[in-house]
């Protein structure tokens, strides 16, 4: 009687999970699919892509739109500055995440071992201000900027990256270093050691995953930032991919598989940090909910 | 410093008077000598600019008309608030900017959790599931806005196309023009893009649930819909509340795909307030009536934010 009764609910548990895996499959690919034909569609020629009737299954794959992105092929060149803008969004993130890691990082040690006089406030200013929407600040920050000489460059947009990832950097540390036992620093305390040595000694290269999370989080967001940037920026010294990317609307025309193209290579970063840190930077997001 | 080193190397043990002192004046400094270049930074490039908007957000501040910017009348500083307020638009706009904050959050949600609970469930291919999930998050919100531009575009969109193709409609639909399928279709690449962080988060949440509890929910003859009630969602709260905050520190981003895919138009039927705001500046450079805006979508967002930061705090608080 048990043994059967056991038998048959393993049973069910057991096709029940089998749908799971197959819905969740079917639904993940299908939310996924836009995105693979954005990528398919790159790779395409042109005939094809703009064909109608439309051409659903693709009939061959050609490089033909990343040559004329780059202008390697001088007849089908796109006349957008691609180059500029690579070398732009590169060191614009590259800059910005250079110098907001270590800030972020030094705050967020404060907030995770020390309850200090108004460390609630600081807290809650930074993420505040967070919530500030891009464009919004993007005016202000515009005739500031212009008032100082730094609009149109790389290094002013790379200024404004900076301190905007540091209140997500200060956050996200601030939870990897809670996660490292407080026993830790009480030994080095009992020891001798300053603050600062075990912070720098002890407690940071503990704390080296979050640290990747951080850096790739920083790197990412100044990558695809343009609300700020579609204001600051207006010629092809100073603008990024994001920015870039409406040089393919035309008053009437759209070149969609320009902009495609275009889009491969802006996902290129986030692909291989999102493969690379998936598992810490879900650890490092969830982490202030299991334990303050 | 010479003492620091004598004790690092555990030779003299520390007086005891002194090394209180000298703790204390450490334990006084270095939490604030580590959070004062972020604190100054963030002033100087957020607080500070966003208070200089304010203040010309009482000017009628002309960019093209470099005399109006000392134009600060006392009598008149609240002009361009009464301007707005007068603003057909901007009521239109707000009201659309609720409705798709609203939706937006609470449709991300239901549907984050929801792949969340499915994806706990499942036991093979686990791996490839998660990289599908994640694919959105490769693409910038830039990108995001002219997939779904494209996607609906009225004579290349691949979503008439396929209609067309199987026969169910015979004339394309101009889906971003149109109301109310333009704001619906901007909702729908905007859930597209918050939906996996959603889930990822959630479903940490879920599996940090111990099965105990769905045991003895099962032994007491529960259903899967009271388990869901009674378990699974009010322990799951603090993860709900971290997604939340994320999801409302990130609403303007929104403001990217709306530019590529209908910039508010056409006949400001999509209009939100970030990009009335934008509008009004880069178009016609009324800094001063964009100003005004923009801190009516900062008062918004801030509100917004600062009501979770204490849900965030407490639920943080309750846990020790």
């Amino acid at each position: 009687m048990t043994s059967r009764l056991r038998n048959t609910t393993r049973r069910r548990v057991h096709w029940r999970d089998v749908g799971a895996n197959w819905l969740a499959l079917t639904v993940l690919t299908l939310a996924a699919l836009p995105a693979i034909w954005i990528i398919l569609t790159a790779f395409r020629p042109n005939l094809e892509v703009n064909a109608s009737p439309p051409i659903w299954i693709p009939q061959s794959i050609t490089l033909e739109a990343f040559d004329s992105l780059f202008g390697l092929n001088p007849e089908i060149a796109a006349g957008v500055p691609v180059g500029n803008y690579l070398f732009n969004s590169v060191t614009v993130a590259l800059l910005a995440t250079a110098l907001s890691v270590p800030i972020g990082t030094a705050a967020g040690y404060a907030f995770s071992r020390f309850s200090f006089v108004g460390s609630r406030t600081i807290l809650l200013v930074l993420l505040l201000t967070r919530a500030v929407p891009g464009i919004a600040l993007s005016l202000p920050l515009f005739l500031l900027m212009r008032s100082v000489g730094l609009v149109d460059t790389i290094h002013g947009l790379a200024f404004v990256y900076m301190a905007l990832n540091i209140p997500f950097t200060a956050w996200l540390m601030d939870g990897f270093f809670r996660r490292i036992p407080k026993e830790l620093d009480d030994a080095a305390f009992v020891d001798g050691a300053s603050h600062w040595q075990t912070f720098w000694k002890i407690d940071l290269p503990l704390a080296l995953p979050g640290l990747g999370a951080a850096a790739v989080f920083a790197f990412l967001a100044a990558w695809n930032e343009y609300q700020i940037a579609s204001i600051m920026t207006k010629t092809p010294a100073a603008k990024t991919f994001p920015v870039g990317l409406f040089d393919f609307t035309g008053q009437f025309t759209v070149d969609w598989r320009g902009m495609a193209a275009m889009s491969v290579l802006m996902m290129i970063p986030a692909i291989l940090f999102v493969l690379l840190m998936s598992r810490s930077l879900t650890k490092g997001l969830t982490f202030g909910a299991v334990k303050g | 410093m010479t003492t620091d080193v004598a004790r690092l190397s555990g030779k003299l043990p520390p007086p005891e008077k002194d090394s209180f002192f000298a703790r204390l004046r450490r334990r006084q400094w270095f939490p604030y000598l580590m959070t004062v270049p972020a604190l100054l930074v963030v002033l100087a490039v957020v607080v500070f600019p966003m208070a200089y908007a304010l203040f010309v957000s009482f000017t009628p501040f002309h960019l093209l008309r470099p005399d109006t910017t000392s134009a600060f009348v006392p009598a008149e500083m609240f002009d361009n608030y009464a301007r707005l307020a007068r603003d057909d638009v901007f009521w239109r706009a707000l009201r659309n900017t609720v409705i798709f904050m609203l939706v937006t959050v609470n449709a991300s949600l239901l549907i984050g959790f929801g792949m969340a609970l499915m994806m706990a469930r499942m036991t093979r291919m686990v791996g490839p599931a998660r990289t599908l999930l994640m694919i959105p998050m490769m693409f910038a919100p830039v990108l995001i806005g002219f997939q779904f531009a494209w996607f609906f575009n009225a004579t290349v969109g691949l979503v008439n196309n396929a209609l067309t193709t199987l026969g169910l409609i015979s004339q394309p639909i101009p889906f971003l023009i149109d109301e109310p399928t333009g704001m619906m279709s901007l909702m729908l690449a905007s859930i597209w893009m918050t939906v996996p962080v959603v889930s990822i988060i959630l479903l940490a949440g879920r599996l940090s649930l111990p099965d105990e509890l769905y045991d003895a929910a099962s032994v007491d003859g529960a259903s899967l819909w009271q388990k869901l009630r009674h378990i699974t969602v009010p322990q799951m709260r603090p993860f709900f509340v971290i997604v939340l905050l994320l999801l409302s520190l990130d609403i303007a981003r929104a403001y990217d795909i709306v530019r590529i895919m209908t910039d508010g138009g056409p006949a400001h039927r999509t209009e939100l307030i970030w990009t009335y705001a934008g509008q009004l500046a880069i178009r016609n450079s009324q800094f001063g009536l964009a100003s005004a805006m923009s801190m009516t979508a900062v008062v918004l967002g801030v509100a917004f934010t600062f009501y979770l930061f204490r849900q965030m705090m407490n639920v943080r608080r309750d846990l020790g």
